[in-house]
């Protein structure tokens, strides 16, 4: 969809799924990466494939001349740069805009361009506390929690390709560039739903939930989310609602199935039960024989039996559980790759579907020499000045 | 200055479907000067409207739902009954308008009723179309019904997140959802741009369970290179040492990371604590791992004293970093998304001053806007179709009538 485009992606890990997302929507994305970076590292992979790699030191007079070259002919610049960092005041957008009055020029940070707290760092961690995000996770008189995979940076990577995408609608309207100016802070904001909407209109303060599901009775009761089975846990909830009832009838359908003793919950009549109703000590005794059932079974007896009976509920799964999982299978989702000793390395695929097809990933970045020649020649460097930059640069490597 | 039109100007979006992960793309598109219109029907409102609080002073309401309004703001909001023949036909004036419709509807329900992809392309032959789901239009599972806060548990980041010996953990609502909105909004803007250029529509078929897992995509990575299983480690890191969530005074917390023995240095001698300094269980990043407990226990007891806002602005000062555990009430006066305007906050008719939320990014020439607070159910029916789609009054009162609008 984005084929006629080109995209310079000088960011760090805080804007990689950008250009990620941009190349699988068709970009020919550019990747500058300094000689020294590990391009071999498995964060670096996963967030940088189906991008060209281009090994250049944006930070050495030389590296920085060659990529303000390339800035001219292309229609997105991605960055990182720290805001007030004097050896990235060439990534201002008003010079950068001087050698490219079209450029779309996005710059993530983590809490934004400007501000009193624009030079405060972040790693994932600092980033997830200030978006809000870790006061709603963990359990309630504990401490705050992280994801332990990290997050942040895939939030900005995402809102920048976003407006990377709204600047170039623009642009292909009236020609016109401009800065894109992202923050992680800002991005993880969403990841909160609803919440803040507690605190503006009525005052109330969402906590961590925990493991359990609190608030939703008029006797304080709280319901668990998550079983023991077999080889992990589940994720299942009493719920309301029509979607709830079905969903309980079809469990207790398949616990009586399974010849197990349905205890209390043989008295009741799903579609007169009220979850808001119910005392802790109602909810202990219905829970009990759920445990007892979902101790019995597999994550992956459970995915296919809440699927077969149109249930609500889902295993908590590992990424071993995803990597064998056989919906992502039969969409293709996964894409085999050539690492670079050889071998063969398994990837996210495009993360959409157009017109039945899911895009193929295009590249695996290498850095290889010819690679880097064909880059530098696509943008208008001749034979000679292409041995110069290799040259040069392998020189810093060395 | 006076400011030119917004960057999606002119680009016309209907939606069909509701709860987050369809509205929040238009809501986003809307953001930056997309017409959004959001239909619905009295006999099924979106679900966001009754199902979810919170309700103006507690009290359930068609119009008083905040969670609603929270993911509608500056959309257009109809009313069109797709059970009645009127109102089908008024739904594929829409689509006939449309230069995108997003629909989050379970897979095969718009083909159903007669404003599948095929159907409606025949007369908008350059409409997109963007369908988002739990699983994606095809595959085994893909007619599985599920919330975004379980399907947060089957893409692995309820079972990454906790302590190592203790069981998995909620995420606040349905975390995925919003992931797949913010990456189908790119999709959708994508497919835009090239029917700005070609005049070609597309069908996009996006799976929420498969954009999560781009949020995964480090972990899934070294598992099919390695076997190396992502586990819950609470706040650990397996480079930084410290690397965690702190008490201080008052209740607030303070989050903060050491990813080098300079920055540990920082944090002690901002600290002050030179026994901290000279402890060799400390003195490396190594020893700090493998001392980490210690280590945080230390760490807990000196910053229980202080102000979690006075020493990540002193630590900051020194290179380390850290930031105040930012609660849902401390969002509203951080001075980052303060400047940033963040939050705008608009009049509802019923709820009256309500905070919006602006997307993660902005832009310099084309900023931005929260350009009106959510509609009401079926509150701009009039403007929607007489005057975006020309029904003439006549037609308006027939469709009126026949109950289309119900």
């Amino acid at each position: 969809m984005l084929g006629c485009h080109k995209v310079l992606d000088l960011s760090g890990q805080l804007g990689w799924l950008a250009g990620r997302m941009l190349a699988d929507l068709g970009a020919d994305v550019i990747k500058i990466e300094p000689p020294c970076v590990a391009v071999d590292a498995t964060d670096w992979r996963a967030g940088n494939v189906n991008k060209r790699l281009l090994r250049l030191d944006p930070a050495s007079r030389a590296g920085r001349k060659v990529v303000q070259r390339m800035i001219r002919r292309v229609d997105v610049l991605i960055e990182t740069a720290s805001p007030g960092e004097p050896g990235d005041a060439w990534l201002q957008f008003e010079r950068l805009s001087r050698l490219n009055p079209g450029l779309v020029h996005v710059s993530i940070t983590p809490y934004g361009s400007h501000g009193p707290r624009a030079r405060w760092r972040g790693s994932d961690l600092e980033i997830m506390a200030a978006g809000g995000a870790m006061a709603l996770a963990g359990n309630p008189d504990g401490t705050p929690l992280r994801i332990s995979v990290p997050q942040a940076g895939s939030w900005a990577g995402a809102h920048a390709a976003c407006g990377a995408l709204v600047a170039l609608s623009h642009r292909t309207a009236c020609g016109k560039g401009q800065h894109v100016d992202v923050s992680a802070q800002a991005s993880v904001l969403v990841a909160l739903a609803h919440a803040p909407t507690f605190f503006d209109i009525l005052g109330e303060v969402p906590g961590r939930a925990g493991s359990h599901i609190t608030g939703r009775t008029v006797h304080g009761a709280v319901y668990r989310a998550f079983w023991r089975c077999k080889d992990g846990y589940i994720n299942f909830v009493i719920y309301g609602g029509p979607a709830g009832r079905r969903t309980n009838k079809a469990l207790v359908a398949w616990m009586c199935e399974r010849g197990l003793d349905l205890g209390p919950l043989a008295a009741i009549d799903w579609d007169m039960f009220d979850p808001k109703l119910a005392t802790q000590s109602e909810v202990d005794r219905i829970e009990a024989p759920l445990a007892a059932f979902f101790a019995g079974i597999t994550k992956y007896e459970f995915l296919e039996g809440a699927c077969e009976r149109e249930m609500l509920g889902y295993p908590a799964s590992t990424v071993a559980d995803i990597a064998s999982d056989p919906q992502l299978e039969s969409r293709a989702f996964w894409q085999d790759l050539p690492d670079s000793s050889g071998g063969i390395e398994r990837h996210c695929g495009a993360y959409y579907i157009a017109d039945k097809q899911r895009p193929r990933i295009r590249n695996s970045p290498a850095a290889s020499k010819s690679d880097s020649a064909d880059i530098l020649r696509e943008f208008g460097f001749s034979a000679r000045e292409v041995e110069a930059v290799l040259m040069t640069e392998t020189m810093e490597v060395a | 200055m006076t400011r030119g039109p917004q960057a999606l100007a002119g680009t016309k979006v209907v939606e069909f479907g509701g709860y987050a992960a369809g509205p929040h793309i238009g809501k986003m598109l809307a953001n930056f000067g997309a017409t959004v219109v959001h239909v619905e029907s009295h006999g099924r409102p979106d679900g966001f409207r009754l199902q979810y609080p919170p309700f103006k002073d507690g009290i359930a309401g068609a119009n008083r739902g905040g969670c609603f309004a929270f993911f509608n703001d500056s959309k257009y909001g109809v009313t069109v009954d797709l059970k009645k023949a009127k109102g089908l036909e008024l739904a594929r004036r829409l689509t006939d308008w449309a230069d995108l419709v997003v629909e989050n509807m379970r897979p095969g329900v718009m083909a159903r009723i007669g404003l599948g992809y095929d159907e409606v392309r025949r007369t908008n032959p350059g409409l997109v179309m963007l369908s988002t789901c739990n699983m994606g239009q095809t595959g085994p599972r893909a007619h599985t019904p599920g919330f975004g806060s379980q399907l947060s548990s089957l893409a692995g980041f309820c079972g990454t997140t906790g302590e190592p010996d203790g069981p998995p953990m909620l995420l606040y609502g349905p975390y995925i959802d919003f992931i797949a909105s913010v990456m189908g909004c790119s999709a959708a803007l994508a497919a835009l741009e090239q029917r700005r250029r070609t005049g070609s529509g597309t069908c996009i078929d996006l799976s929420q369970y498969e954009c999560g897992l781009h949020f995964m995509a480090s972990a899934l990575l070294a598992y099919q290179r390695d076997g190396t299983i992502a586990a819950r480690n609470g706040n650990r890191d397996s480079t930084a040492a410290p690397h965690g969530a702190y008490e201080c005074q008052s209740g607030r917390w303070l989050a903060l990371s050491c990813w080098s023995d300079a920055e540990f240095n920082a944090l002690v001698a901002t600290l002050g604590c030179r026994v901290l300094a000279e402890d060799p269980r400390f003195a490396s990043i190594e020893a700090r791992h493998d001392n980490v407990q210690t280590l945080d226990d230390a760490l807990s007891e000196i910053l229980s004293e202080l102000d979690a806002e006075q020493t990540a602005a002193a630590l900051q000062g020194n290179g380390v970093r850290a930031y105040p555990v930012n609660t849902v009430a401390d969002l509203f006066g951080d001075p980052q998304l303060c400047e940033r305007r963040s939050w705008r906050t608009r009049k509802h008719e019923e709820i009256g001053e309500q905070a919006y939320l602006m997307p993660g990014f902005d832009l310099s020439l084309t900023p931005g806007e929260v350009s009106r607070p959510a509609p009401l159910l079926g509150g701009d029916n009039d403007i929607v179709f007489k005057e975006f789609l020309g029904l003439s009054e006549d037609e308006f009162q027939a469709y009126t009538a026949a109950e289309a609008f119900k």
